[in-house]
């Protein structure tokens, strides 16, 4: 049982950081822009696919740092040339936009790379076992991903609360207009933070594509939750987006290790496997596994629209 | 929006040109595409089409943007599948079969009251989220209750074993088709109706300014509810008839994939129009079926018309043609008509250069064995050499550069020269 439970938490708290990669990207463009970018998990997709294509080419480290700032360039054209323009009709087009725009994305990965998964590994000098905890093996590679995470954060909290432009950005989150009228140029900060949350969910793929998998579904299957995340942890709030992050990513792992189900725990006590609550009586944890995630959605948006951290509701 | 302007008394009659076109439509198509394909292709049509005019009373009158429609659908369409059996199950004995759709919108109110009860409270993003959230619920939950949903295989039934209200045999495409069509028809017209009641108006006046639609004395939650509940409802039937058509319903139908094509489909129409979610349903169907036998990129093309409706047509492909119409009434075409033809060319040439440019990629990168001679537009090339994509590329850029950078401006100088007024 101890096992499971520390097994979980570790394996938890990984997901979870990744889960943060992304998400604190779009918790950014939304308290900025107002956006939720549909197409946020693409971007991820594509940090996974650069850092495969150019791995090839110049070895992991190197893709490391490349593939996120190729993705935040593509972040930056399409703000540029495909958001800014649908800004003026309004927040539902802004959504639609970044809604089709996830397709696009998905058909050119998987036109350009196909559709089967692609052999995207860990590189040999991050490949071995870092330490064994009660005989479960723990890899070096998933002590590097909570390293990059790490790293992450504190950099981006010194960028938002140290540095100048983190003041500007922070300026422009609440008060756009003002901002404008003190000289800066404020479709630039929002181009930049755009870009910015791109390269971050990039990142999020170059580590994220090794340790899960690399197909042109994997942003499908990450979009909603990322969605989940940043609602639970509250729309624009950065700290926010860690504590769901970890929460989300640490539940969802207990729930698919322990098995679980009331029936097991109380005993059947003569109810059949059949009919809504029998089935419900049954059912396994690894099986709610799945909906938790939609579950908090919507009961969040239900009795805290405002998530845990959020200052102003959605 | 548009269709909402009041008019005068003769432009009125001819707002009404809808309902005799596409009722004549509905009957001539069918003798044109007999074949058993075209048959079920336009029952799908005319299922898509109430699907799309219900996910409309949210969308373009409420202003409510929901990812889980198919939630409704998918449901109405269980449920009537479950009284079908157990239609069958008596021996052909009970409901008959041209009411089961009737089921399905009970079903699709039901789940709506249900769901629209906490759903309506915010509009924008928060209903957007709980919209997503309770699709995706509603989706894997199909997979875990399969004495309801009847698991990956999804249920069956059989709409010849049901008795007939008219005396119909149902065994035959054709006669399904024509209840397909009478129900659209009850449907559309009902929708249509109800956006002239003093609901509807202030269903358009919650979706641009809640505030004083509060102040006036109505409560906005309480009319998106009504909306919500009533979309869900025809949502609800055009499950139901979906059910008589394809005797089959699985998870897809609930499913995020089902939400998203009636969103693309709508807003491809354009919403602010009432035919407009009719032709993008419409068309939508059309493309999914007969592009998808054709060439592997449809689902691209899909993404890419959407996203270019998205920025540059936002009232959709109804609304460029009506803005155009407008301007043409107006006289805003008189001596620029040649270069609007001009344009349009210009940008049809364009967009087959871009077709051949992703036919190309879509051969070269995803064929077993790339140099194969290929197909493509009536020419067989071989797309590892230069030639076919330096020609593609070529065309593209010369019909997007002649639109944007000769044609638009001249039409631009042509309007100012003329009068100060007129748009393009």
């Amino acid at each position: 049982m101890f096992e499971t439970i520390a097994y979980s938490i570790l394996n938890g708290v990984l997901y979870g950081t990744l889960l943060f990669m992304m998400s604190s990207g779009l918790t950014l463009i939304f308290g900025m822009m107002g956006v939720l970018n549909f197409a946020h998990a693409s971007f991820y997709m594509l940090g996974a696919y650069f850092a495969y294509t150019l791995g090839l080419a110049t070895g992991f480290w190197v893709a490391l740092f490349l593939a996120p700032i190729l993705v935040g360039a593509a972040g930056a054209l399409v703000e540029r040339y495909g958001l800014r323009r649908v800004h003026q009709y309004g927040h539902v087009p802004e959504l639609l936009f970044t809604f089709g725009l996830a397709y696009v994305i998905e058909e050119l990965v998987a036109l350009f790379w196909g559709t089967v998964p692609v052999p995207y590994k860990a590189p040999a000098s991050l490949d071995f076992t870092a330490f064994s905890l009660m005989g479960l093996d723990y890899s070096m590679f998933k002590v590097f991903i909570l390293l990059v995470a790490i790293v992450m954060f504190v950099g981006l909290w010194l960028l938002l609360k140290k540095t100048r432009a983190g003041l500007v950005i922070q300026g422009a989150l609440s008060r756009p207009d003002m901002v404008g009228a003190l000289g800066h140029n404020v479709p630039m900060v929002f181009t930049f933070v755009f870009a910015f949350g791109c390269a971050l969910a990039g990142l999020g793929g170059v580590v994220g594509g090794i340790q899960f998998v690399t197909d042109p579904g994997m942003a499908f299957m990450m979009g909603p939750i990322v969605f989940v995340v940043v609602v639970l942890g509250g729309l624009g709030s950065v700290p926010g987006a860690l504590v769901a992050s970890l929460i989300i990513g640490i539940l969802q792992t207990f729930f698919l290790s322990i098995n679980f189900s009331l029936a097991g725990a109380i005993g059947s006590l003569g109810i059949e496997d059949s009919g809504f609550f029998g089935v419900l009586w049954h059912m396994e944890t690894t099986r709610i596994a799945a909906v938790l995630p939609y579950l908090l959605l919507v009961l969040t948006l239900i009795f805290r629209p405002r998530g845990l951290f959020g200052k102003r509701e959605a | 929006m548009a269709t909402n302007t009041a008019a005068g008394g003769a432009s009125n009659l001819l707002r009404f040109w809808p309902w005799v076109v596409i009722p004549l439509l509905a009957l001539i198509l069918p003798q044109i595409f007999d074949s058993r394909h075209g048959i079920t292709l336009l029952s799908h049509m005319g299922i898509a089409i109430i699907f799309a005019l219900s996910y409309n009373m949210l969308l373009g009158n409420t202003g409510l943007l929901s990812f889980g429609h198919a939630v409704y659908y998918g449901l109405g369409a269980y449920v009537a599948m479950h009284v079908l059996r157990m239609v069958n199950d008596a021996g052909g004995e009970g409901l008959p079969l041209e009411l089961i759709p009737v089921v399905g919108a009970a079903a699709g109110l039901f789940f709506g009251v249900i769901f629209g009860s906490f759903s309506v409270r915010r509009a924008g993003v928060v209903f957007a989220m709980i919209t997503l959230g309770l699709g995706a619920l509603v989706h894997s939950s199909s997979l875990m209750f399969s004495d309801f949903f009847g698991g990956e295989a999804g249920l069956f039934g059989n709409r010849v074993a049901a008795p007939s209200l008219f005396g119909v045999d149902y065994g035959s495409n054709t006669n399904t088709y024509y209840l397909v069509v009478a129900w659209a028809l009850i449907a559309a017209i009902f929708i249509y109706l109800l956006r002239k009641t003093p609901l509807g108006w202030m269903a358009n006046a919650v979706r641009d300014n809640p505030e004083r639609a509060q102040f006036v004395g109505y409560n906005p939650t309480i009319v998106r509810f009504i909306q919500f509940a009533l979309a869900a409802m025809f949502a609800g039937l055009a499950g139901g008839l979906f059910v008589i058509t394809d005797e089959i319903v699985n998870d897809e139908s609930v499913g995020q994939i089902q939400s998203g094509i009636v969103l693309l489909g709508t807003y491809i129409g354009g919403i602010g129009y009432f035919i407009g979610p009719m032709v993008g349903a419409a068309l939508v169907t059309v493309l999914e079926s007969s592009l998808s036998s054709y060439t592997e990129a449809w689902v691209l093309y899909f993404g890419l018309l959407f996203i270019s409706i998205v920025m540059f047509a936002p009232m959709g492909l109804v609304g460029i043609v009506h803005t155009q119409y407008l301007t043409w009434k107006a006289g805003g075409w008189k001596g620029n008509t040649g270069i609007r033809l001009y344009m349009l060319l210009a940008g049809l040439v364009g967009i087959f250069g871009a077709i051949c440019v992703i036919e190309l990629s879509y051969h070269y990168f995803r064929s077993w064995d790339p140099s194969a001679p290929f197909g493509l537009m009536g020419f067989t090339v071989n797309a590892t050499t230069a030639l076919p994509w330096l020609v593609s590329f070529g065309i593209a850029i010369i019909g997007f550069g002649l639109m944007l950078f000769h044609g638009k401006p001249m039409l631009a100088r042509r309007i100012s020269a003329t009068s100060e007024g007129g748009n393009a």
